[in-house]
């Protein structure tokens, strides 16, 4: 069995938002580890954001503590550890703060002092993976909400965190433009070995990572590999969420007298076995 | 009202070394009581199209018809609020523009700036707060103090208590977790259907296109690319898989299961329930071996 090193330990946190009655996070208590893709999942108001918030350092825990990378986040090392966490939040408008698509991708080297050869090098190499290296000089506000998005990952992805978090950073995209967005990162992931935390409402989305967190209420509802989650079913719904696709397929066939080994996560997996159980026939 | 576009056309910064052409030749019609859904890529121009129909923009060639106005490229046009009134457009994200001190000035300040009583305003604010699923409580909350999915619903309250002939939504549903998705979704068709409202709804959901439009518009470029109701549209998905758009999930797999059966149903399923009825049917009858 491999080991895993966890790169985000979080240890009995809990936190309430200022004139707030109830926290928005208790008794959160988990490890991320190093190089998994981990969806978190969970209703509007679940508290996924506001964790998100906590492992950047921009809310601090009213109990408990968070280490990145073995370093526990407090006001003193906020800035090394906001330089292993890069982060992509769901609007665009918000994080654009360059006059052209490059300078906004060179805005964080500049912040980090490096040498202009690398960073005309990282702007263009980070730009090409976001497939936006044809807009470099275009203004911001000329390009699509999706486009800014990929230009923020860009600039993410620029400044090789350990740590990507993605927070609902592809929910204003198209469909086509999600799915690149999804597979660059995926693609960097492996190559960089760098730890992706994507918080999302598409459930097709966390049928792919290697381990999903539901959150309830401000509480870790259920930990468990995508085939475990979707298991859950009805209780799933109940939670204000959906099930992926081919596993409402793979149901809908069951009830209609086709015998399949399981409720399958991926559709091309499905048409796999429904091809192959057809034609042993 | 009648909504008609022609030949329509928009250059960002036009006459400029920045002159960006967003699109062209845009043609189509809405009729009274539509619900026309207008799909397409990221920058494909959806948006362009929905700021001229409460001209926001106005066209640098071409006009559009709305109601018994005209609005024609190279006029300065006066007189914009009644458009304005009658069109309503909840914007993406219509919660980051609440800004007043409570939910009921929120939802007021709309119509009494269009010259509504403080009463009449007030009434209609406890209608649109009903309407979109809150109790009349919240009125004298802080719009702050709302949740997220609370925020929207207020937001989309103050749109309807301008009590608009059409309304445009530009991606309504973005980051609602899906039952809030759905539950938006369903309230619009119901006032669709209940008020007669003619409504656009500018999406990347071919989904929710499928489900609930009359007709749709796909926008490829910036110009129409094709026009006509869900079975026209989706009949010949490859088509609009080649152009890089997506097709819906049902579509998509009644494809891929077509494709490695080598076999093909004689019609396109815009439900699930039908699809997995005719696999079903298929596998037990062995049709196609």
């Amino acid at each position: 069995m491999i080991m895993k090193k966890p790169i985000v330990e979080i240890k009995d946190v809990a936190f309430r938002y200022d004139h707030q009655p109830s926290r928005a996070l208790e008794n959160i208590h988990m490890n991320i580890y190093e190089g998994e893709w981990l969806a978190i999942v969970g209703h509007n108001g679940s508290g996924k954001s506001t964790l998100a918030k906590l492992l950047n350092g921009l809310q601090f825990a009213e109990e408990g503590s968070i280490s990145v990378c073995g370093l526990e986040i407090s006001e003193e090392n906020l800035w090394t550890v906001r330089k292993q966490i890069g982060m992509v939040f769901q609007n665009p408008d918000n994080q654009f703060v360059g006059t052209t698509v490059q300078d906004d991708v060179a805005f964080g080297l500049e912040n980090n002092g490096l040498a202009r050869e690398i960073m005309v090098d990282r702007v263009h190499n980070s730009l090409k993976k976001v497939k936006m290296e044809e807009f470099l000089n275009q203004e911001p506000h000329h390009l699509s909400g999706g486009q800014k998005q990929r230009v923020a990952i860009a600039g993410v992805l620029a400044l090789q965190p350990a740590i990507i978090i993605l927070d609902e950073a592809t929910s204003m995209l198209d469909p086509v433009g999600r799915i690149e967005v999804l597979e660059t990162v995926r693609k960097l992931k492996e190559e960089n070995v760098m730890t992706v935390i994507s918080i999302t409402h598409d459930l097709d989305e966390a049928a792919r990572a290697d381990r999903i967190i539901v959150m309830n209420k401000g509480k870790v509802y259920r930990e468990g590999t995508p085939e475990e989650i979707f298991q859950m079913d009805k209780e799933l719904l109940e939670l204000g969420l959906d099930i992926p696709f081919s596993v409402k397929v793979s149901k809908l066939l069951r009830e209609k007298g086709i015998p399949l080994i399981k409720h399958h996560l991926s559709e091309s997996e499905l048409v796999t076995e429904l091809w192959t159980s057809h034609y042993n026939k | 009202m009648d909504i008609t576009l022609q030949q329509v056309e928009y250059r960002y910064q036009a006459k400029t070394p920045f002159e960006r052409l967003a699109i062209f030749d845009v043609s189509f019609t809405v009729p009274s009581g539509t619900y026309l859904a207008i799909i397409g890529h990221t920058g494909s121009g959806k948006s362009t199209i929905l700021q001229h129909l409460n001209a926001i923009l106005q066209p640098t060639k071409g006009q559009i018809v709305v109601g018994a106005r005209k609005i024609e490229a190279g006029k300065k046009e006066k007189n914009l609020k009644d458009i304005r009134r009658k069109i309503g457009i909840v914007f993406q994200f219509p919660e980051h523009q609440l800004f007043e001190e409570t939910v009921e000035k929120d939802i007021c300040f709309g119509p009494m700036n269009f010259g509504v009583s403080e009463g009449e305003a007030k009434k209609r604010a406890r209608q649109s707060i009903e309407l979109v699923g809150l109790t009349e409580d919240i009125l004298e909350k802080s719009p702050f103090d709302l949740s997220g999915g609370q925020m929207r619903r207020v937001a989309i309250a103050g749109v309807l208590a301008m009590e608009p002939d059409v309304i445009v939504l530009d991606e309504p549903t973005a980051g609602l977790d899906p039952r809030g998705r759905k539950e938006i979704m369903e309230l619009f068709y119901n006032l669709h259907k209940k008020k007669g409202l003619s409504t656009i709804l500018v999406t990347h959901s071919m989904e929710d296109a499928a489900e609930y439009a009359d007709q749709i518009v796909i926008m490829h470029k910036g110009t129409v690319y094709k026009q006509g109701d869900p079975e026209e549209i989706f009949s010949s998905p490859k088509e609009l898989v080649e152009l890089g758009l997506n097709v819906p999930e049902v579509i998509r797999f009644q494809m891929l299961y077509e494709s490695k059966m080598g076999i093909e149903f004689p019609k396109k399923y815009l439900k699930l329930d039908q699809l997995t009825d005719a696999i079903a049917a298929q596998l037990k009858e062995g049709i196609g071996l």
